[in-house]
């Protein structure tokens, strides 16, 4: 198995700025040293609650912001070191879909258009050659051929999110990064959108980073799984070893919060206190200590690195 | 059951456009109770009409809505006829509401302390003095540390999940009898989602309250609810108690909709999936409205729409499937004779 | 796996259709659009209306009254002036000039306004600073003694009067045009763009502009009436359009002194064109607000 994409030690820093003359006041580390491959084929599930870097971690890797420190390395090769013409395939080969359907679409433009905008943005293609491909897009995610000259009021949330996963497809990608891309719909279609997307994947090879907060649609979508909070990687692992049977106690806490699929399943552990501290001015040591019903002494002082445990990397001095 | 706490009976409530041209069912015939103390989970999608039910129970409803039919008893007395001098004693006071939004439902430019003492004030003509330290103790029970500083703070200097508790708050300040809760943990992260829920249960507990909670998740109510109904365009298709409608499904919505939940405890290759939509409320289908989309549909359902079928005491079904006579077998051909409703 | 299609839309509405059912909607302002049709339609046949030429009188037959007053002719349906004007004739062609000048004023100031909004919205940082602290300190500055200090240094002519006003309204263009901006950049259509690859220019183009057009249109609305009370005023103090072009204000300035002694159609009737017509273009602008407004409308 190799990694289409690797991110080794990826930061992330922003200067919080405040007062008339912008004096910088702190620094918030939204990623914070973290790394994690995406394998071909494969899905990798990014969980945590706000401000556990997970977007801006999406927003690396789709080159929507610089990183402050670490690299990414596409194919083997560092990002930072490659030519004009190396970025733009790297550019092509790694789209998005985003939460919202109904925000992702330019309202004043026709869907065979917004299908075809990266194609026509990076490849001199012609006018007949770029409808032929809108067409085939349109069928492979399940669109009649008619919808290509609609405008996106005319769509329901669920086709419309199938239009921007179209879109995605148009450059023949080898990683999409799913933001949320089902929280925004309807529960009878989220179902349509992530069997999509995972027939999508085995037809064509594709390689997800998968972003929500609904557990259980990661833990269906995923690989492997990469748990964050405050910036950093408390865990991660192969995805239903990892949803199954978490170590980190922030994990745990965090399944055990996850809502029960049966009302027989109703779990009796008990629920994590407290809120996840302000990113301004993290926890000293390891940021989960003060809601952790395990820590130590030396968790309040020693940030714990992630170590392999189990097949798996936990950062947790309980497991050393 | 004259001992229920709350009762609807075939309540309609319609949207009539101003040509009177549009009529939108947004709440069809519409039967359920509650029991004191119980709690009601209803499910449905955006536009199922789970959020005007809510709203009708309340009369509520904009301008353009109407309740056109049904009653809605409550503590025995009908809702539906009530004056609306007399209805705003019971809201707020008797019937108590949480929405979505934390940060819309409290006023920015009011103390907390102000805001959960508001209730008071109006239904119990409670001094301001009197109100703020009741308001106090509200706070702390929502387990909110440090009450006497929190009461004075304004609504921006709180995180969302406080936020919320405040809402929950203000909605037990006159200890209601009941308590609707439309979608109110959908802006929390998970963690805080649970200590929220956490939190309702207790004051459930303590205080004898009734839920009822508006969620198109069907995790909270797995976790939260006893009784369950699911509403499609308008309409309840299924209710019953919550673990035997999760463990036997009478209606095809409902089964589809359960399996379309991805689970953590088993991995499958391919959730169920509805296809198409929801059919437009202003433009029903004359069967069911869900048999374009059914994959169990036969040809009575293209033009009959089932009655609610009773199937078990305190279960029901709106689908020919559920009726007694069809129960052993689907007949295709044969138009059947109208069997009885219940 | 197959995916069913579910059924669109069935009518394939097009934009221009689109604009069609909303002129249908209820609230249409129908008499300040007729009125405005009206003024409109006047100012492009002044030449055939009117019935006698604006800048040339007789002494002869000065200060005669309205029609309906005594001393009054049919000849003359609203009176003369103090150079034996026909009134009717003037205010006719006086509506050219406040339509042309109205008109290409508010199009100067919407797009200097609208570009230099989408500049500063978008590309943030120091452009924006720029931009916005220009705006600021033109705004601080009392418009309308503003624009009569410019008139008085580059001297009266309907070219003048259009650039000076441009140049004094774009403002308010750039402010709500940049606010509109920001909130699109934060859209995902917007950030979408970005992971295409598509440049800044492109993504300014295709996927800001159209999409702040609409504002840019009810402001519009909304600036031609303050442009066209400008415009009078300026005229009406001497630095606007030069005598003895025609203009509404202009008219009331000269009308001005007969008023003391009695000779009122001189004043009032270019005084309730302006009126109508900035009522209309307000009324209109409202109305197009509440259509129009991405916050109310749903896309």
């Amino acid at each position: 198995m190799t990694a289409v994409m690797e991110a080794k030690g990826l930061s992330k820093h922003f200067q919080a700025r405040r007062g008339l003359f912008g004096g910088s006041r702190g620094v918030v580390r939204a990623v914070d040293e973290i790394s994690f491959a995406i394998e071909t084929g494969h899905t990798l599930g990014v969980v945590g609650e706000s401000g556990c870097g997970k977007t801006t971690t999406a927003k690396l890797v789709l080159g929507l912001e610089t990183p402050s420190g670490g690299s990414i390395q596409f194919e083997g090769r560092d990002l930072e070191t490659l030519d004009t013409p190396g970025r733009r395939r790297y550019r092509k080969s790694v789209q998005a879909v985003f939460q919202d359907p109904y925000a992702s679409l330019n309202p004043r433009m026709r869907i065979s258009a917004i299908i075809a905008e990266p194609l026509v943005t990076n490849e001199k293609t012609v006018a007949p050659e770029v409808r032929h491909r809108v067409l085939e897009l349109l069928d492979l995610v399940g669109l009649p051929e008619r919808s290509a000259d609609l405008f996106p009021h005319e769509f329901s949330g669920g086709q419309r999110q199938r239009i921007a996963i179209a879109r995605a497809l148009v450059l023949s990608p080898q990683v999409i990064v799913l933001d949320e891309p089902v929280s925004a719909l309807d529960v009878s279609i989220r179902a349509q959108i992530l069997n999509l997307l995972r027939s999508l994947q085995t037809r064509l090879g594709l390689s997800y980073l998968f972003i929500a907060h609904d557990l259980a649609a990661v833990a269906h979508m995923s690989h492997e799984i990469v748990v964050m909070y405050l910036g950093k990687i408390v865990e991660s692992g192969e995805a239903r070893a990892l949803a199954l049977s978490p170590k980190h106690p922030y994990t745990k806490a965090l399944f055990a919060a996850a809502l029960p699929s049966h009302p027989d399943e109703r779990s009796d552990e008990p629920v994590l206190q407290g809120e996840v501290p302000s990113p301004l001015s993290p926890p000293s040591g390891c940021h989960f200590h003060p809601r952790c019903p395990h820590a130590t002494a030396r968790c309040a002082q020693e940030a714990p690195r992630l170590r392999p445990v189990e097949g798996r990397q936990v950062a947790c001095h309980l497991f050393e | 059951m004259a001992n229920k706490l709350l009762s609807l009976e075939n309540v309609s409530a319609h949207y009539v456009s101003q040509q009177g041209t549009r009529v939108v069912r947004a709440v069809d015939e519409v039967t359920l109770s509650l029991d004191a103390g119980e709690t009601l989970g209803i499910v449905g999608e955006s536009g199922s009409g789970k959020s005007t039910l809510a709203l009708t129970i309340l009369r509520l409803l904009p301008k353009a809505a109407r309740i056109v039919g049904g009653r809605i008893m409550f503590e025995g007395e009908d809702l539906v006829d009530k004056p609306a001098a007399e209805m705003r004693r019971v809201r707020g006071k008797r019937i108590a509401m949480i929405l979505q939004d934390p940060m819309a439902s409290l006023n920015p430019l009011f103390t907390i302390g102000d805001q959960v003492g508001e209730p008071l004030r109006v239904h119990e003509g409670a001094s301001r003095s009197s109100a703020w330290q009741r308001a106090i103790d509200l706070i702390k029970s929502v387990r909110i540390a440090s009450p006497q500083t929190r009461v004075a703070q304004f609504p921006h200097e709180m995180s969302g999940g406080m936020r919320q508790r405040i809402v929950g708050a203000i909605g037990m300040s006159c200890e209601p009898r009941l308590l609707i809760a439309d979608e109110p943990t959908t802006s929390l992260d998970l963690t805080i989602q649970a200590q929220y829920l956490d939190l309702l249960r207790e004051l459930q507990r303590t205080h004898g309250l009734a839920l009822i909670f508006i969620t198109h998740n069907l995790g909270i109510v797995a976790k939260m609810c006893d009784q369950l109904a699911v509403m499609y365009a308008g309409r309840v298709v299924e209710q019953g108690p919550v673990s035997r409608v999760f463990s036997q499904p009478l209606h095809p919505y409902t089964k589809a909709l359960l399996g379309s939940i991805p689970r953590m405890t088993e991995e499958r290759e391919q959730l169920t999936a509805i296809d198409g939509q929801p059919p437009d409320l202003a433009n029903l289908p004359a069967g069911c409205s869900f048999a374009a989309r059914c994959p169990a549909a036969f040809a009575r359902c293209q033009v009959e729409a089932p009655p609610d079928f009773t199937v078990e005491p305190g279960r029901s079904a709106r689908c020919w499937l559920a009726a007694p006579t069809v129960h052993a077998s689907i007949d295709q051909t044969i138009p059947l004779s109208r069997s009885a409703a219940s | 796996m197959t995916v069913t299609t579910t059924p669109l839309a069935a009518a394939a509405a097009s934009p221009a259709a689109r604009t069609l059912k909303l002129w249908r909607l209820e609230g249409f302002p129908l008499i300040p659009v007729l009125i405005l049709l009206l003024i409109a339609f006047v100012a492009v046949f002044a030449d055939f209306l009117a019935p006698y030429d604006p800048q040339i009188g007789s002494l002869a037959r000065r200060f005669r009254p309205p029609a309906w007053e005594a001393g009054g002719s049919m000849a003359h349906l609203l009176g003369t002036d103090h150079v034996g004007r026909d009134v009717l004739s003037r205010l006719i062609f006086g509506a050219r000039v406040s339509m042309v000048v109205g008109l290409t004023a508010v199009l100067v100031a919407g797009g200097i306004g609208t570009l230099l909004g989408i500049l500063s919205g978008y590309l943030g940082g120091w452009v924006d600073q720029v931009i916005m602290r220009v705006t600021d300190a033109w705004l601080a500055l009392p418009a309308l003694t503003f624009a009569i200090f410019l008139a008085a240094i580059v001297g009266p002519s309907e070219l003048n009067i259009i650039v000076i006003l441009g140049g004094v309204y774009w403002t308010r263009y750039a402010r709500v045009v940049r606010g509109e901006v920001l909130s699109l950049k934060q859209r995902e259509f917007v950030r979408l763009a970005v992971v295409a690859g598509c440049s800044k220019w492109l993504i300014m183009r295709r996927h800001i502009l159209p999409n702040v057009l609409n504002s840019a249109i009810v402001l519009a609305t909304l600036m031609l009436g303050v442009v066209i009370v400008t415009e009078a005023s300026l005229s009406f103090l001497g630095v606007g359009v030069p005598p003895p072009k025609p203009a509404w204000g202009l008219m009331m300035a000269d009308g001005k002194k007969g008023l003391m002694v009695g000779y009122w159609w001189l004043t009032v009737f270019p005084g309730i064109c302006i009126m109508l017509m900035v009522l209309s273009a307000n009324l209109l602008g409202d109305w197009l607000r509440v259509k129009l407004d991405p916050q109310l409308r749903q896309l």
